[in-house]
């Protein structure tokens, strides 16, 4: 206990009776202000603790007394956030793609709404901005495998490339070596024939000639004629300067005798119909791919 | 600071008392005189600016709100009169904080805390509230003796206590529901307020701004001016001797003594003072000091101790003005019998009010000129540069229009720099292949993607500048924005 009946001589306070050094302290209590309100907060935070969720059990924790739940307030946020921005997304998923490019407010809302989108689902293959990389195609650029246009670019996203969905695109560039139906020789001579389709500069002494006659027998019925590529069965322009898979002899010699076939998963089902909307707009506003 | 005093003749030892004391309730007796009246006008003045300056109407036009003084935040725009400021313009408030900071540096070079005592809102609503206490529970003795008393409560002193308490409520209520009528249609906020259809936020801020006017100017008072507030301890860094301050002029005041004394010593030839030593100056002062003890922390200059004083002097047949504004220097060459000097233009002062110019006249420059079509640019970055199957190359840019007038614009944009190139902006048909034109609407931002396509040899370097007009077709108003034009 201490000892209050200890007077200091200089203030005539009374002191603690707690001594250091011959050094006592004076008793000066905290303002009683101070003090009513830090039993208030132990007895608020009592309250807390019963009313609030807050202790952990063995298998769960208790519930309080309100059955509040942080978990049943996102929800509702969320739900409440779908409502206002549900007039908006209703009027993107009735207008028609071609009218939403001419709506600036729609478009607005399906460029920003497709960019956040394109950033959690493509992102990943495509790149942030649609730049693609090696094998997936750049987005930015007017060539375009199965097609530029609003729906064409709109269908791509909801089937898929060779997906395993019923509407899928399919279309495969055979392995003309692995599958033994060209033989090596062939198969540089082709890949240089291809080159000159391009304007690229081709081997020495290469017979174009013979190169044209394999193309003919093995390529055309895909890449059509002169290699102008056929969007029916996303076989590439073979005559522009734009290379999925690299233009150099070597790249052109791997993708002849192994073939190619990247996917594409479709995204109908995953994402709304509204969503895949905004996000076909927003692919095509990349670079207004035709 | 001055040689000639000591202050042991100015202040009584317990002045120099523990930094902090507990509070003395302070009585302010009311007064009349100049000064007082000088602060009933400028209360009158700036509580009625900042309760009705929202019902202040302005015509812009159909569609923009007509509330003179508006800061629309969910719009993001602040209106004042003929102004109207976009939150890319918030640098405006920037230079109207430097120049009111500049101002008060000025007050004080000139005049002391002339701010503190006649404008600022703590004085302005502590005085209003004083004067609702005094109409209620009477004067300075009427009020000491009735807090003193410690009769049971009668229900005359109940009902009086609660009237005032109610009415100084009333005044708090309405100060705060004048602030949040700023920040909307005040008619139409008024009319939700009184129905409780007003946002909950409007609610929220009057009831602060009740508490807190409730609190300061009801029961912190003078204590907000000595503790709370910084400014009396800057300004003491930024005054000098030539500024005018609240000064009791000891050299005629001294030696205190009665009326009669004084007349009787007088007669004898003997030195005496004006001071008849009443208090009064004392049971004016809001701060509740005395102004006789030399300069203080405390004192905000408000003139009144100059006021009862005068009335004092007037009544025993001395000249007035035994307190007044007054410089250091003065009383310096008064005690060495040398004539008072007084200097407005000085060093100090001509360099704040050159700033005040300066920063101003800048201001007003840049508003009256200020472009009301905008263009903002940002390069496309992943990625920064596409080959098309052609071979030529495109850059994407995403351009922000900026159209801050009060009617729509027709706009063609076109860009300068890679040669032969064209335009397109993305939802947008051009009629002339390489100036797609298009529609803002007034008072609104539009984000166009544009590219920016130019054949594969044309442009050697990697990169070249390009710069995007904006052109309004109608006023030929013109804005321009630069970027870069980058080859892969
Ligand atoms: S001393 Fe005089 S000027 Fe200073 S606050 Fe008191 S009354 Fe006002
Ligand atoms: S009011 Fe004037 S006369 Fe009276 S005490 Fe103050 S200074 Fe002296």
């Amino acid at each position: 206990m201490t000892d209050h009946s200890d007077i200091d001589a200089v203030t005539g306070k009374s002191t603690t009776g707690h001594e250091w050094d011959g050094i006592k302290e004076l008793n000066t209590p905290l303002p009683r202000w101070w003090v009513i309100s830090f039993y208030l907060t132990i007895i608020w935070s009592i309250g807390y603790w019963i009313v609030y969720p807050a202790w952990p059990l063995i298998s769960s924790n208790t519930t309080g007394v309100f059955g509040y739940s942080s978990r049943a307030d996102v929800a509702v946020e969320l739900g409440n956030l779908e409502k206002i921005r549900g007039d908006k997304m209703m009027a993107l998923g009735a207008a028609s793609l071609a009218d939403i490019e001419k709506d600036p407010a729609l478009l607005a809302l399906a460029r920003a709404k497709g960019k956040t989108v394109f950033g959690d689902n493509c992102a990943p293959c495509h790149g942030s901005g649609g730049a693609g990389a090696k094998g997936y195609p750049n987005l930015n650029d007017d060539d375009w495998l199965w097609g530029g246009s609003l729906d064409q670019i709109m269908q791509t996203i909801q089937y898929g490339v060779r997906s395993g969905h019923a509407k899928t695109h399919e279309g495969q560039m055979l392995a003309f070596g692995k599958d033994g139906v060209l033989k090596g020789d062939e198969i540089v001579t082709v890949a240089n024939y291809v080159r000159s389709l391009a304007g690229l500069p081709t081997r020495k002494g290469f017979d174009a000639a013979k190169g044209e006659k394999i193309f003919a027998e093995n390529c055309v019925a895909c890449h059509g004629d002169g290699g102008k590529g056929n969007r029916e069965l996303g076989a590439p322009d073979l005559t522009d300067k734009i290379w999925l898979y690299g233009s150099d002899e070597a790249s052109l010699i791997e993708t002849i005798s192994q073939g190619r076939a990247g996917v594409m998963p479709a995204w109908e089902g995953r994402l709304d119909p509204a969503t895949i909307k905004a996000m076909a707009v927003y692919v095509h506003s990349l670079g207004g791919g035709k | 600071m001055n040689k000639t005093v000591n202050p042991k003749d100015l202040t009584s030892d317990d002045d120099y008392g523990p930094l902090y004391a507990a509070r003395k309730k302070v009585y302010p007796q009311s007064v009349s005189g100049t000064f007082r009246r000088i602060k009933w006008g400028l209360m009158a003045f700036c509580l009625g600016v900042y309760y009705f300056l929202p019902f202040v109407r302005w015509n812009r036009g159909l569609g923009a709100p007509n509330q003179a003084v508006l800061i629309d935040l969910p719009n993001s725009r602040f209106y004042f009169f003929f102004i109207e400021l976009w939150p890319q313009e918030v640098y405006y408030f920037t230079g109207l904080l430097i120049v009111a900071a500049v101002a008060l540096f000025l007050m004080n070079s000139i005049g002391g805390r002339i701010w503190c005592g006649y404008l600022c809102p703590q004085t302005v609503w502590t005085d209003l509230f004083y004067a609702v206490e005094r109409l209620i529970e009477g004067d300075r003795r009427e009020r000491m003796k009735k807090d003193k008393s410690s009769d049971p409560m009668k229900l005359e002193r109940i009902s009086e206590i609660v009237l005032k308490h109610s009415i100084w409520l009333l005044i708090a209520w309405w100060t705060g529901g004048a602030w949040v009528l700023y920040f909307n249609d005040a008619p139409t906020l008024v009319k939700e307020l009184v129905t409780f259809q007003a946002p909950m936020i409007a609610y929220v801020w009057i009831g602060i701004l009740t508490a807190t006017t409730y609190l300061l100017a009801g029961y912190m008072r003078e204590q907000v001016c000595t503790y709370m507030c910084p400014w009396p301890r800057i300004q003491a860094a930024l005054t000098d001797e030539w500024a005018l301050n609240v000064t009791y002029r000891y050299d005629r005041g001294e030696k205190r003594t009665s009326v009669k004394k004084a007349a009787e010593l007088r007669a004898l030839g003997e030195q005496v003072g004006d001071c008849v030593d009443c208090y009064q100056c004392v049971a004016v002062c809001p701060t509740g000091i005395d102004i006789r003890n030399g300069p203080q922390m405390e004192c905000i200059q408000c003139g009144l101790c100059i006021d009862a004083c005068d009335n004092v002097m007037t009544k025993i047949g001395r000249p007035k003005r035994l307190i007044g504004y007054d410089n250091d220097i003065n009383i310096q060459r008064r005690q060495e019998g040398k004539a008072p000097v007084y200097r407005i233009v000085r060093a100090r002062t001509i360099v704040y009010s050159a700033i005040i110019a300066a920063i101003g006249g800048f201001m007003i420059y840049t508003l009256a000129t200020r472009s009301l079509l905008d263009v903002n640019v940002l390069h496309d970055r992943n990625p920064v540069a596409v080959k098309l199957s052609d071979g030529s190359i495109r850059n994407a840019y995403t351009v922000r229009l900026l159209n801050k007038s009060g009617y729509d614009r027709v706009i063609a944009i076109d860009a300068h720099g890679p040669a032969n190139a064209t335009v397109h902006v993305i939802g947008v048909d051009s009629v002339t292949p390489d100036r797609p034109m298009i529609v803002i609407p007034r008072d609104s931002t539009s984000e166009l993607r544009l590219l920016v396509t130019a054949p594969a040899d044309s442009n050697q370097e990697k990169s070249i500048p390009v710069r995007f007009h904006v052109t309004d077709i109608g006023l030929g108003e013109v804005a321009t924005a630069t970027d870069n034009f980058v080859s892969p």
